[in-house]
């Protein structure tokens, strides 16, 4: 009953100065809307950024590290047990690059139900000769079907088809910068030197560009049977096996068990690209820190507007306590009126929030370093909603805080008195 | 019929800013069921401070105020708030009504607050004492319309509507014409001595002590004559 009336003398203050509410409401709406709009875009350009690598990076790579052997054989001499044994000068073995029976490994990957796609691959380090200049680069031999499937590659093959690596013979796609370096056009033979000095001509059939320029300067992308012939090795010959897991969170995990089972290095994508998820938890943090400064600017606003109203409603105030009402009663009504103000105010924020990012997911946004996007990227996620929502009623209701606390501490006899 | 309705003993209070003053001296009366009671005195001699100490609203002050036979001084913000609401109704100089509200909206408010009836029922009891007063036909209108005579009339009817013990008044009519003057004593009048309401008028209006019950003058922060 009594907060009825509250709500009702609330309301009746709230209509009395509409227009003061009206504009302190306004204030929520648009810091809301741009914490919203700001928030869902810098989401979308996070996801976009990571899917740069994300997209492209195997969640685990199998690959043998070229490392001094960790059982050294004075750790193995009975002799020297139960001592402890200095080394100097430990080098690395002189140990295969190649991954140890690699068809064996590739089947248990494919029967490991976590695993959603397995891509083999070969690195190997190649020079691409122009004239008398011989360029250094790397040759990727790469399954392209695969790699099309688990690591969008048809996606960055801008001119020429991804799958012609697999369906010409002695085929290449070259990084689309070193292809400019080379000056060589989609058909011409390019000739790639092994670093044994063997030479081989290549044909070319599509450009590669990753977004990323300087990567792009030295790659060429072959298919895994043309690469082994190259390098003159056999047909069980792969350096790389990439596993692309159903759950990127559990890479980690799964990572070590492969280390253990396969005798290979493993190396996760959370390891391996580590600064990404720095970067986007920064550029995060910025946008809450930007979103959150909005909205206790607008904090201020209805502050300034309580405090004013206060002013204006001292004879208010002082009949209401003289009649009866305690000084709680005083503050439920100007708290009441700040709460509406924030909740109408950044209800609309919401809308209009969702609004705006919807437009700005319409514009249209091409650069040549990401070929798959085509408008500005947003993130629709109701965390952020969520986020403005209760920030929004927070501030305001710090806001009001302040201004009712005093209302309730006017002392109606000095006003009344006063005249 | 000699129920005390208000006692005030040993009343003492001071003005600190800027030097301590002693406004109020050793104040001792007593105010009994359907007394008319007109303080008067000069301009500065602690009748409107005796009167907000009185109303509870003050409560910076020694002695003791007793409304009806309970001492006020150990009680809380919150319960003073609720003594003002239920025995006693107030009528001010200036400050009448609530301007974002309808007339009849004014005089419903303090019963609301004491919602010891449906809104309803506050809202035919609210007519009433406009009728009372002859004034229901501004009802429906808003508080800002009304002439200043209207609004004290309306403002009787609110101090009215929960039918309090002693209704107080800091010159009523001190900012009224002739006319209205009139009226509201002739109100006061009718309350006092056809409706038994108790009354204690705080006023420079020499008329009204002629229609008081019982006029109590105040010299100097002193009670001269009572």
């Amino acid at each position: 009953m009594n907060l009825k009336l509250l709500i009702s003398i609330a309301k009746s203050l709230l209509v009395a100065r509409f227009r003061q509410t009206m504009i302190a409401a306004i204030g929520v709406t648009f810091s809301i809307t741009m914490f919203i709009t700001l928030l869902s875009f810098m989401a979308g350009l996070n996801d976009m950024l990571d899917g740069l690598i994300v997209n492209r990076t195997p969640h685990i790579r199998l690959f043998n590290e070229i490392k001094p052997n960790e059982v050294q054989p004075v750790l193995i001499s009975e002799q020297y047990k139960g001592h402890y044994n200095f080394i100097h000068s430990i080098k690395s073995e002189s140990s295969r690059q190649d991954i140890y029976n690699s068809a064996a490994v590739m089947t248990a990957l494919k029967e490991d139900e976590r695993v959603f796609g397995i891509s083999p691959k070969i690195n190997a380090q190649v020079f691409y000769n122009d004239g008398i200049v011989d360029i250094t680069g790397v040759l990727n031999g790469i399954d392209a079907q695969a790699e099309k499937k688990l690591f969008h590659f048809g996606d960055y093959v801008t001119s020429g088809s991804a799958l012609d690596i697999k369906n010409i013979s002695n085929s290449i796609i070259l990084g689309k910068a070193l292809a400019e370096k080379l000056h060589a056009n989609i058909g011409d033979m390019i000739q790639v030197i092994t670093i044994k000095g063997d030479r081989f001509p290549l044909k070319l059939v599509g450009l590669y560009e990753s977004g990323l320029r300087d990567f792009d300067k030295t790659q060429g992308f072959a298919s895994i049977n043309t690469t082994q012939k190259i390098l003159g090795k056999a047909n069980n010959y792969i350096t790389d096996i990439q596993v692309k897991l159903n759950d990127i969170s559990k890479a980690p995990s799964i990572a070590k068990e492969y280390t253990a089972k396969f005798g290979t290095e493993a190396e996760d994508i959370q390891t391996a690209n580590s600064q990404f998820e720095t970067g986007s938890f920064i550029r995060t943090l910025i946008s809450y820190a930007v979103g959150i400064t909005l909205l206790i600017v607008a904090g201020f606003g209805i502050y300034n507007i309580l405090n004013m109203m206060i002013y204006e409603k001292m004879d208010t105030i002082a009949i209401l306590k003289a009649t009866g009402f305690a000084g709680r009663d005083v503050k439920t009504i100007f708290l009441l009126i700040a709460l509406s103000i924030g909740i109408a105010g950044g209800f609309l924020g919401l809308l209009l929030g969702f609004g705006l990012s919807s437009v700005i997911d319409q514009v249209p946004f091409k650069t040549a370093a990401l070929p798959t996007i085509k408008t500005y990227p947003v993130q629709y996620n109701p965390k952020f909603y969520l986020i403005g929502a209760v920030f929004s009623i927070i501030t305001t209701y710090m806001a009001g805080l302040f201004p009712a606390r005093k209302a309730s501490k006017i002392d109606p006899v000095i006003i009344i008195r006063g005249k | 019929m000699n129920t005390t309705i208000l006692e005030a003993r040993h009343i003492n209070k001071y003005f600190h800013d800027p030097v301590t003053v002693k406004v109020l001296n050793d104040i001792n009366f007593v105010i009994k069921k359907e007394e008319f009671i007109s303080v008067i005195g000069k301009s500065g001699c602690g009748k409107s401070t005796l009167l907000y100490i009185l109303s509870t609203m003050d409560t910076d002050f020694e002695g003791e105020l007793l409304i009806d036979n309970e001492t006020m001084g150990n009680k809380k913000e919150k319960e003073l708030a609720q003594v003002r609401n239920k025995k006693i109704g107030f009528i001010f100089q200036f400050h009448y009504l609530l301007n974002e509200f309808t007339v009849l909206r004014n005089v419903m408010l303090p019963g609301l607050k004491l919602g010891s009836h449906s809104e309803k029922e506050v809202e035919e009891r609210a007519m009433q004492k406009l009728t009372m007063l002859d004034i229901q036909h501004l009802a429906k209108k808003n508080a800002k319309q009304l002439s200043g005579g209207e609004k004290q009339r309306v403002a009787i009817a609110r101090a009215l509507i929960n039918d309090p013990d002693i209704i107080m008044g800091d010159e009523p009519t001190g900012n009224l014409d002739k006319k209205n003057r009139e009226i509201v004593f002739d109100i006061f009048k009718r309350l006092a001595y056809e409706y038994h309401q108790t009354l204690l008028i705080v006023t420079h209006d020499q008329e009204l002590t002629g229609i008081s019950s019982r006029t109590i003058e105040m010299e100097d922060g002193r009670i001269i004559r009572q």
